[in-house]
């Protein structure tokens, strides 16, 4: 069964010339964030600029069925703007993809393996997550100018710069030491200075940094920790990843309500209907 | 003598390789790709076929050598092909990504399959030198085999699985020793030089090469990989390799789905791995309850809220989380059933003082056995049956489990778990919540399917489905839920901001209030499946949620063809995470080993135009023996299953099992020149020993898989020790029988065109490759009783294949 027999209310919020529109003014946002560097980081004009662009060009195709996830046909502009400037490929371990043509050749070379919409090996027994997942996160945790977001897991960094560039202040906690020293340095050495990090278990959340107006856990739990729900401040969101280090299955997306009622939203990243419509 | 001793002694050495290869696999990767390399890799005989076609004038008359050779061959390459299949970087999770990845599996192919090509070339090599004697060869064989799988199983008991390769290194050498020993004194030298090798290279070879490398993204090595986890205890068992792993600076949490209105953290605890996957785990237990509050914020909790002190009895105990909610839930009495001894052990003796001697607390019996085992031999009836969680989420998400037969979720084990029910207890199942829902489905509509066979007109009346964001949980009541039951059941997730997907009279607004979903995808399935849209609903959903049965049990298997293009088409948007990997995986190794068979079958017969692949005979040939390979494992894989229900324990089942038939169809095999002689002098005038054969196994298959589940279901309480010995007797005619097709019908290729012989050797192995993936994809679809029938009407059509004589056979040779 392809897309075309999905239910039409399933795109009646924004389709059509809406979605087209739409799709432009990300697209814009996102070309014109290429050629404005934001802020002090160095967002390099390089070599990188064309795969990253492709990218986010990806990304934006996949928006268009998460529908699920976000109630909408498209990941907010700003987001992918910034997704659209972040050096993912400076996150990768060193060593990570050839050199030469035959790298190229193989779609072996760095600037393939960082920009393509696949989650990558980062060693330690991590990934770094797919881009779509990050920008569809980031998205989800509806970030403000003025918020503070703790991430649970830094493992590369990269979904921390992501944030950072869209909130005040970004704490993150990642639990095994080495990698918490590497991603540290990354994003100082970009110039992410908004982002802190520290090396230890996220079990219990940073209650110096906090409240949080987001919590991205980007490792896996079995269960949310309780002390990461206290530091949520009221109208707060969290989103976990649920699934392997490869695939993500499901996301959790936790809402703390004003008075402090905790509502769950359970999403899938994808479009999909479990059942085949009736025969008219 | 000594070349029938070096035939057993590889065949055993072969066979345990094989299952020790799946066990190693299971350890360091995910095992349904491990299954497809090794399926292929046993092509490895059919190549062997193929090469002593064209080299057997120049082997044959260095019989001993070439034997020997190839011997030692097998030996080193057992080991050396694990140890390189380890290194070969391979990650199976990234092949969505990375399809590049295929082609390190096609390596992986190659490599482990020069082990096989050269066991076979032994075996083949003396069916070649042999020829009037091939009987006796093929009974060395079948015996060899079965020693091999019941002594791999036992072995496992004793040593970790590395050393068992070094052992099976080792039976190849000395296999190799005694056939350099059977041509006189021609090869003695080598023959000690070899006897110094099979002692010295197990012993010698480095720990690093055998030391088994897991994936790192396997549970145990993410949990290595956390600062101050260290391994506590570690051991192997044919269960699977079992590692306790503490961590004191940063603790293990484990409480599945824990409801989010909780605020208590758990205990202490420590990690449980199976095959490096999990973990579970044993909680730190001092006598006082109290500290276990949370237990009470899981979905499971809620049968506790509906019973007033409870006899419980838990199917799948582990580490104690569920005793412990049990218990802090105020249970009366707790019947713990766990399979692995290990794991009781680990709970009342090795972290007795961690766990409190929970199994030995006053209200707590632990048992050790299988599920179904246990249950149907008790004459008693519990308040509460509980059926925790028994994978780890990473297994369950990954579909890893998609062709593991399971019987503790089929229709009939809901019948049997409904009927050791107290008037108003609860049946309550446990599983990890996937979103678009499929287990909880499936065992919703099991569940239906066992009242509707008990004579219950509503089942949905007797049903409660529970849904928190991390797991659901299935109520099965022995009775209708009643008003004081729902107003229970109401409180309960409402404190706990769990969601009703089920309840008798529940309203769709109430089905999704707390973890809202899109659609109230869990509540309209429950509907659908409780009410008269049933079987439409079944048929329109994009997974195969139809419950398993006994005859069909593969719970665990949710693919359906229809949606495979939409699953690919949304691959790198996780629609990877939409597959049970386990089906396609299996269909794809089915194709493979058919396209390859294919090719090895007919390229000899290309290659020598003129000479002996011009047999007239070929075809006949090809037929019969195609057909023998495909019948003999029908009738095997679809018997162990009957076993394993019979036996409980699933690897002693299959142990015993396969080593039965084995060990009798070799009996058979040795008899079957005496058995040919007596029917070609016997009375029967028409009649062929290939044709007595087949219709004696035709008649016994049919007879058993009809007679065997309702014999069973009423000797099921015998103890263990009765039921193997049961087993094997009912195994023994069907067993010997089943031997002798074989070396009948090659004494008489044999004689008419000895030329064919290694071949039809080939065409066997390729087969009997193929029947092993093939039998369980039809049992997929269509059950292990209608293998069993297929498997009958091929020996039957195998027989009338040589019912004529074959072009160049003498008549009175039949």
């Amino acid at each position: 069964m392809g897309r075309s027999s999905l239910p039409a209310a399933y795109h009646a919020n924004c389709t059509g010339a809406c979605g087209r529109l739409l799709r432009a003014v990300a697209g814009a946002a996102a070309l014109l964030a290429l050629l404005v560097p934001k802020a002090a980081v160095a967002e390099e004009r390089d070599r990188f600029s064309g795969p990253r662009a492709e990218m986010v060009r990806t990304i934006a195709a996949y928006a268009e069925q998460s529908h699920d996830a976000l109630g909408r046909a498209y990941i907010e502009p700003e987001v992918m703007a910034v997704m659209g400037t972040v050096p993912r490929h400076a996150f990768l371990p060193e060593g990570t993809g050839g050199e030469g043509w035959l790298s190229g050749f193989l779609g072996r070379d760095l600037a393939t393996i960082a920009y393509a919409d696949r989650p990558v090996p980062i060693g330690y027994n991590q990934t770094i997550s797919q881009p779509f997942i990050v920008a569809l996160m980031t998205d989800l945790l509806a970030p403000a100018p003025d918020d503070v977001v703790l991430e649970v897991g830094t493992g590369s960094g990269y979904q921390a710069a992501v944030l950072s560039r869209l909130v005040k202040r970004v704490c993150s906690i990642e639990i095994i030491p080495a990698l918490g020293a590497s991603a540290a340095a990354t994003l100082r050495r970009l110039g992410y200075a908004n982002v802190e990090t520290r090396v230890g278990d996220g079990y219990y959340g940073w209650e110096e940094c906090g409240p949080f107006d987001g919590i991205a856990v980007t490792a896996a739990a079995d269960h949310v920790p309780p002390p990461l729900i206290r530091q949520l401040k009221p109208g707060g969101r969290m989103v976990i990843p649920v699934g392997g280090p490869f695939v993500t299955q499901q996301l959790t997306l936790i809402e703390k309500a004003a008075d402090g009622q905790v509502r769950t939203r359970q999403l899938l990243p994808v479009a999909f209907v479990p059942l085949v419509r009736k025969a008219p | 003598m000594t070349v029938r001793l070096a035939i057993g002694l590889l065949s055993a050495a072969t066979l345990a390789y094989e299952v020790l290869l799946l066990r190693l696999f299971a350890i360091v990767q995910w095992h349904h790709f491990a299954y497809m390399a090794i399926s292929v890799a046993l092509l490895g005989f059919g190549v062997s076929g193929t090469f002593l076609f064209l080299a057997r004038d120049r082997l044959q008359p260095r019989f001993a050598a070439a034997f020997a050779v190839n011997a030692a061959g097998f030996g080193v390459t057992a080991l050396a092909a694990f140890a390189l299949a380890q290194r070969l970087p391979f990650n199976a999770l990234e092949v969505v990504w990375v399809p590049r990845q295929l082609l390190w599996l096609a390596v992986l192919y190659l490599v482990l399959g020069i082990p096989f090509f050269a066991a076979a070339n032994c075996i083949g090599l003396a069916f070649i030198r042999f020829g009037g004697a091939i009987g006796r060869v093929y009974a060395w064989n079948l015996a060899g085999s079965g020693a091999g799988a019941l002594g791999l199983v036992g072995l496992l008991y004793l040593v970790p699985p590395e050393s068992a390769l070094r052992l099976i290194t080792g039976l190849g050498l000395a296999a190799a020793v005694l056939a350099a020993l059977a041509d006189g004194r021609r090869y003695r030298k080598a023959a000690g030089v070899l006897a110094l090798v099979a002692v010295a290279l197990p012993l010698a070879v480095p720990h690093g090469w055998t030391a088994l490398r897991l994936s790192p993204y396997k549970g145990l090595s993410r949990a290595l990989a956390v600062p101050g986890a260290e391994v506590l205890s570690q051991s192997s068992s044919p269960l699977g390799l079992l590692t306790v792993v503490g961590n004191t600076r940063i603790p293990l949490r484990y409480a599945p789905g824990l409801s989010l209105a909780n605020t208590v953290e758990p205990p202490a605890q420590i990690a449980l791995f199976t095959d490096g996957e999990g973990p579970t785990a044993i909680t730190a237990f001092g006598g006082d309850l109290a500290p276990f509050a949370y237990l009470d914020f899981m979905t499971s909790a809620l049968p506790y809220h509906l019973l007033a002190q409870p006899r419980v009895l838990i199917l799948g105990a582990g580490g104690g989380g569920d005793v412990l909610q049990a218990l802090s839930l105020g249970a009366a009495a707790v019947d713990a059933v766990e399979l692995d001894p290990r794991v009781v052990r680990l709970v009342s003796a090795t972290h007795r003082d961690f766990a409190g001697n929970l199994y030995g607390y006053p209200r707590v019996r632990a048992h050790v056995a299988e599920a179904r085992a246990f249950i149907s031999g008790r004459p008693e009836s519990w308040d509460l049956i509980q059926m925790p969680l028994l994978d780890s989420f990473a297994a369950a998400s990954a579909g890893v489990y998609g062709l593991s037969e399971s019987y503790v979720y089929t229709v009939e084990a809901f019948r049997e778990y409904i009927r050791h029910l107290r008037p108003g207890g609860y049946l309550a199942i446990t599983r990890w919540l996937k979103l678009p829902p499929r287990d909880s489905l499936k065992l919703f509509a099991s569940a239906v399917a066992a009242l509707e066979r008990d004579g219950i007109a509503t089942p949905g009346e007797r049903l409660v489905m529970l849904r928190g964001w991390g797991t659901t949980t299935l109520l099965v009541r022995n009775g209708a839920i009643g008003e004081a039951e729902t107003a229970a059941i109401r409180a309960f997730a409402r404190d706990r901001g769990f969601d009703i997907a089920w309840l008798p009279g529940l309203a769709a607004a109430e089905a999704n209030r707390f973890t809202i979903l899109r659609e109230p995808w869990f509540y309209e399935g429950a509907r659908a499946l409780a009410g008269p849209d049933r079987e439409d609903f079944l048929d329109r959903y994009k997974f195969a949620i139809r419950p398993a049965t006994d005859d069909r049990p593969y719970f665990f298997d949710f693919f359906r063809w229809r949606s495979l293009p939409e699953f690919l088409e949304l691959r790198t948007q996780s629609g990877a995470a939409l597959i049970e990997w386990g089906y396609p995986i299996l269909i794809a190794s089915l194709v493979q080993a058919a396209l390859l068979s294919l090719l090895l079958i007919l390229l000899p017969l290309r290659l020598r135009r003129a000479g002996a692949g011009r047999s007239p005979a070929r075809w006949r040939v090809m037929a019969y023996f195609l057909l023998l390979g495909l019948a003999f494992l029908f009738v095997e894989i679809a018997f162990i299953q009957r076993f394993v229900l019979f036996l409980g324990h699933p690897i002693h089942a299959v142990a015993v099992v396969l080593a039965g038939f084995l060990l009798f169809a070799g009996l058979g095999s040795a008899g079957a020149p005496r058995f040919a002689r007596a029917v070609t002098g016997g009375r029967l005038r028409r009649a062929t020993p290939i044709g007595l054969a087949v219709l004696a196994i035709a008649a016994l298959a049919v007879l058993y898989i009809l007679a065997l589940p309702p014999l069973f279901a009423r000797l099921m309480a015998l103890p263990e020790a009765a039921r193997i010995a049961l087993s094997l007797m009912l195994i023994a005619p069907l067993g010997t029988v089943m031997g002798m097709p074989f070396p009948l019908g090659l004494t008489r290729v044999s004689a008419a065109a000895p030329a064919l012989v290694p071949w039809a050797w080939g065409v066997n192995g390729c087969f009997s490759v193929i029947s092993a993936i093939l039998a369980t994809v039809l049992a997929i679809h269509l059950g292990f009783t209608a293998v069993v029938v297929l498997a009958a009407l091929m020996y039957l059509a195998a027989g009338a294949v040589f019912r004529a004589t074959l072009p160049g056979e003498a008549a009175a040779a039949r």
